[in-house]
């Protein structure tokens, strides 16, 4: 197997951009990874041979050509299955789009092939980006490289895991809840919730509107930086958009500075119902940055034992009507038109046969959420809530410049173990949703392995709103002293796959 | 099937009537409310849609400025308040006309609000003015079409397929909701024809749509309830859909005065139901019950930002209005000394804008109305183009009638200086030099064109000597016709009375 393929984003880069390889060879690399492992793991649910060797190559021209490279020209990726692509399945991991081949390319997709970063495939999630482990699939779960009978994180398990197992450097996740940093955190990787509106939503098959957000995924802080800043920016096609400069995360993420910084730890978000193994590294990580000369301050934040709640009622509310348009009239799968059965018991079909149980509970609970008579009590409520969470992220910034916490409160658990447990499922994220309640970056940072089951821990690393670059100075300066202490990044520590 | 129904007169003599009128307005707006697509009407079907107005998974709706604009605009134009702050909602239900199943539209806040609209209607008392509440008017999108193939009715049930065309989906609708409109007693219908009319002409006037009932771009529904008394409380009403031109906006209320009537007298109650108008018989059928409360699980849109228009955005809106129609109207009528007929033909015609202009420019009322709502109009009519699209100019004219006051052309001339304008021959003085267009008014060379007409025709000398002076009118058209037209014409009749020795 070539070494290309356990290099950084930026390594890859380098020599490309200076003819020491060529893309093509980089791409071939990785698609030999992809079929060798990824009969076991599962992270992807397209792998498109043929596009990436086109479009290495196309940027192996450029080289010769003696054109100017973006940062990231000819480092493959892989891009969770909920951004269109053009001419490329996208299926969210549901039936209901299976055969789609969207007319379109989102926004980032876009800028990811303008800037020449080479797509391998299409990874997998949790069905419409509903869940904490990828077992929502319709195509069946990812596996944790870390330990095949584990779960990947989710809903971005398929971009996490082809991360973590080296079948690509680089990955583009989305998240709602949790689902870049959950997966980032149990599969020992890096990942970026931004700031909502840094990054358009523009392709991205919405789940909630007012809580996703795509994000980078990486091995290490740099390579996360970089495409953060090709994927970010403002887009007229998204009126959600933030139109302002993107913050400098790349120079943030070389600054690797905390010296007289204020970070706060948040009271609520760690202690009971966290695991020992994950306490304990939170408390080491704890330490080191008190080391770098950062002061550490407990903070509290009332309201976000409510977050989850309101969570559940604001996410179902909006993706209830965000999925009303998976009927099959117009696209996807149709089922049940034999030319006997009206327009209604054809959509009703389609949706009841095209929608896994998670989705049809969301439904479900979002529909009655937005019912004549329970609006106020639920989704009104539900929303107010939101704003205490943001008034308490507010005065938590106006004492410090970040705020940390574990990413998630247990290591990557056993896959099925949770599955017919909803609540504990929903659990995983109780960390990561006030960030997304509040629309603020939020980054996770693998900070060792768990003493008792030696899977990886992550670190939650919160900034205000578009403050993202603090996220990448914070995340470099604890990446290099601990990869000082293990001697190599983590990923090293993980068992080799079979196959490879 | 026709449903019993009372004698109107004696049906108003026992109840009272209630009227709401909805009125959906399409925007004339180059592209849809959320997406770049061409609104243009008749284009092959599902041609003007994109990834946003088909609800493709992922794509996101952008707003239309000239929308808002429009929607502010209407809401000045009828006296509304303009709100600080304003969202989307999104209007949950399954349909196939529907690409997202919802609607983006507005529901508890709402751009426009709290207005009213005056109109006049002849009353036993003469002329009346009614003030129609106006509740709201909001944005939102308009749906796609479904054609149902086969069958008998044109209808779903029954249908062997459908289509759905898309173009339509996504086109700005503004929703004008007026509160029930009490105190018209047996006027009603004419007092819901008045108002679409009234709407009509002021959304004309701001020019937002081009307000075409027969294509949809105008589209009315007729809420009507009755009770016992002005005192009593409100009825069940009914609500009849898509009543798509004026006369049927009066007859839909006028039926469902009778209807209502017949049911409540008879000891039935009224089902609160949408209901379909049919044109050709003048009656409505029952649709779908609205008992079961149609939850639209409406709430605030996640994907568009909220609407703050600034003050001084909308004062400058409000400054830049045209005058209410039915305002100018009336000054019209009393500067030009026209009568309501009058006024009716020239609004009739579409002439109304350029008829001002002229005026504004110098020409005098009753010439400028004559050339544009005759000659003008009819090339116009010929060509099958608009009459904005004739190149004629108030300077064009106010020339000609200088011209025709001096004595040196007479109708005629002008009408062929007009057509040399029209065919782009130049301006006036120079199209007269052009084609040589002068009437003639040197006697000699008309005594000459006499002569030759009365040796032309012995007998009619004769004839006109005798006394019948009808006759002159051959040897006129004779003189005409020799001098093409250029000779005066009474200046003729003049000479040849003259020269015959007989006197008028």
């Amino acid at each position: 197997m070539s070494d290309l393929i356990r290099k950084d984003a930026s390594e890859l880069a380098g020599l490309v951009s200076s003819g020491e390889v060529s893309a093509v060879e980089v791409a071939q690399a990785h698609l030999d990874r992809i079929a060798a492992v990824d009969g076991a793991v599962h992270a992807f649910l397209h792998v498109d041979t043929k596009g990436a060797l086109a479009s290495a190559a196309a940027v192996d021209a450029k080289v010769k050509a003696g054109d100017k490279l973006s940062v990231l020209a000819g480092v493959p990726l892989g891009l969770k299955d909920i951004l269109a692509t053009n001419g490329l399945p996208t299926t969210c991991g549901s039936k209901v789009l299976d055969g789609w081949i969207p007319p379109y390319d989102a926004t980032v997709v876009t800028k990811l092939r303008e800037a020449g970063v080479v797509i391998l495939g299409k990874t997998n999630m949790d069905e419409f980006a509903m869940g904490s482990s990828t077992e929502h699939s319709a195509f069946g779960p990812t596996h944790n490289p870390w330990d095949l009978e584990r779960i990947p994180g989710g809903s971005g398990g398929g971009s996490s895991a082809c991360v973590s197992s080296f079948e690509a450097p680089l990955a583009i996740g989305t998240d709602t809840g949790g689902s870049i940093r959950q997966p980032a955190a149990v599969t020992g990787s890096v990942g970026v919730k931004p700031t909502y509106g840094g990054v358009s939503r523009y392709g991205i098959v919405a789940l909630a509107s007012s809580l996703d957000q795509a994000g980078p995924c990486a091995r290490n802080v740099l390579d996360t930086a970089l495409l953060h800043s090709v994927i970010a920016g403002h887009d007229p096609m998204d009126s959600t958009s933030i139109n302002a400069p993107v913050p400098d995360v790349i120079a943030a993420a070389k600054r690797a500075d905390i010296k007289g910084m204020k970070v706060g730890i948040v009271k609520e978000l760690g202690g009971e119902g966290y695991q020992a193994g994950v306490r304990s590294r939170f408390e080491e990580s704890v330490a080191l940055i008190e080391s770098l000369g950062a002061e550490v301050v407990d903070v509290s934040c009332p309201s976000f034992p409510a977050a989850l709640a309101a969570y559940y009622l604001i996410l179902p509310s909006e993706a209830s009507s965000n999925l009303a348009k998976f009927d099959g009239i117009r696209f996807g799968n149709r089922v049940g038109d034999d030319g006997t059965k009206s327009v209604e018991q054809v959509m009703s079909e389609t949706r009841a046969s095209g929608f896994g149980s998670e989705v049809i509970r969301r439904i479900i609970l979002g529909t009655y959420a937005l019912s004549a008579g329970y609006y106020d009590a639920y989704y009104g409520q539900a929303q107010k809530v939101r704003t205490l969470i943001k008034q308490d992220f507010d005065a938590a910034f106006a004492k410090v410049d970040v705020l940390i916490s574990p990413t998630a409160p247990t290591t990557a658990f056993k896959i099925g173990e949770k599955l017919d447990d909803p609540l504990a499922m929903y659990l995983n994220d109780v960390a990561t949703i006030p960030v997304n309640m509040a629309g603020l970056p939020g980054m996770s940072l693998p900070i060792g392995l768990a003493p008792e089951d030696n899977l990886p821990v992550g670190l939650q690393i919160i900034a205000p709103a578009m403050a993202d670059d603090r996220l990448y100075n914070v995340g470099a300066a604890i990446e290099r002293e601990l990869l000082a202490k293990w001697g190599g990044p983590i990923l090293g520590m993980a068992p080799e796959l079979a196959g490879a | 099937m026709a449903e019993a129904t009372m004698n109107y007169d004696e049906a108003i003599s026992k109840f009272d009537p209630v009227l709401g009128l909805e009125v959906h307005v399409e925007l004339g707006t180059n592209t849809k409310m959320f997406c770049g697509c061409s609104t243009v009407f008749g284009a092959p079907p599902n041609t003007q849609v994109c990834p946003v107005c088909l609800g493709l998974p992922g794509a996101l709706p952008t707003l239309n400025k000239i929308g808002v604009e429009s929607a502010i605009r209407i809401g000045l134009a009828l006296n509304c308040q303009i709100a600080e702050w304003c969202r989307f909602a999104r209007k949950n239900y399954f349909y196939p006309d529907m690409p997202k199943n919802f609607q983006t539209s507005q529901y508890d806040e709402p751009i426009a609000f709290e207005g009213y609209l005056d109109v006049e209607i002849d009353t036993d008392e003469g002329r009346k003015t009614f003030r129609v509440p106006i509740e709201r008017a909001h944005m939102e999108e308009d749906t796609g079409k479904n054609s149902h193939v086969g069958g008998a009715t044109g209808r779903i049930h029954g249908a062997d397929y459908s289509l759905v065309d898309y173009n339509r989906a996504g086109i700005p609708l503004i929703e004008i909701v007026t509160k029930p409109i009490t105190g018209t007693g047996k006027y009603a219908p004419e007092v819901a024809k008045a108002y679409v009319a009234a709407l009509r002409d002021i959304l004309r006037g701001l020019g937002v749509s081009d307000v075409k009932m027969e294509q949809g771009s105008l589209r009315c529904d007729v809420n009507l309830s009755l009770r016992e008394t002005p005192e009593s409380k409100l009825g069940t009403r009914s609500e009849t859909k898509n009543v798509n031109s004026l006369r049927s906006v009066e007859r839909a209320v006028r039926y469902e005065v009778t209807r209502h009537a017949a049911r409540l007298a008879g000891g039935e109650s009224i089902v609160q139901e949408t209901r379909h108008w049919h044109e050709d018989t003048g009656i409505s059928t029952s649709g779908r019950p609205k008992s079961d409360a149609e939850d639209y699980r409406y709430f605030p849109e996640p994907d568009l930002l909220p609407i703050a228009p600034s003050r001084e955005w909308v004062e400058e809106l409000r400054a830049s209005l045209p005058e209410n129609p039915a305002v100018r109207r009336a000054r019209l009528v009393a500067d030009w000394g026209l009568s309501e007929i009058d006024m009716n033909t020239v609004i009739n015609s579409g002439a109304l804008d350029l008829i001002v202009e002229a005026v504004d420019a110098g020409v005098d009322p009753a010439a400028a109305r004559k050339w544009w709502t005759g000659e003008l109009s009819r090339i116009a009519n010929d060509r099958g183009i608009e009459l904005e699209e004739l190149p004629v100019t108030p300077a064009h004219l106010k020339r000609l009638e200088e011209l025709i006051s001096a004595g040196s052309l007479n109708d005629k001339l002008a009408r062929q200086a007009l057509e040399g304008v029209i065919a782009g021959e130049g301006d006036i003085d120079e199209i007269v030099k052009a084609r040589g267009l002068a009437v003639v008014s040197d006697d000699g060379p008309l005594l000459a064109a006499i002569d030759e007409a009365l040796a032309a025709d012995p007998a009619v000398a004769e004839t006109i000597k005798s006394g019948k002076l009808a006759a002159a009118g051959s040897v006129v058209g004779a003189v005409m016709k020799a001098t093409r037209g250029q000779a005066d014409a009474a200046r003729v009749r003049e000479l040849l009375f003259e020269k015959l020795g007989v006197s008028e």
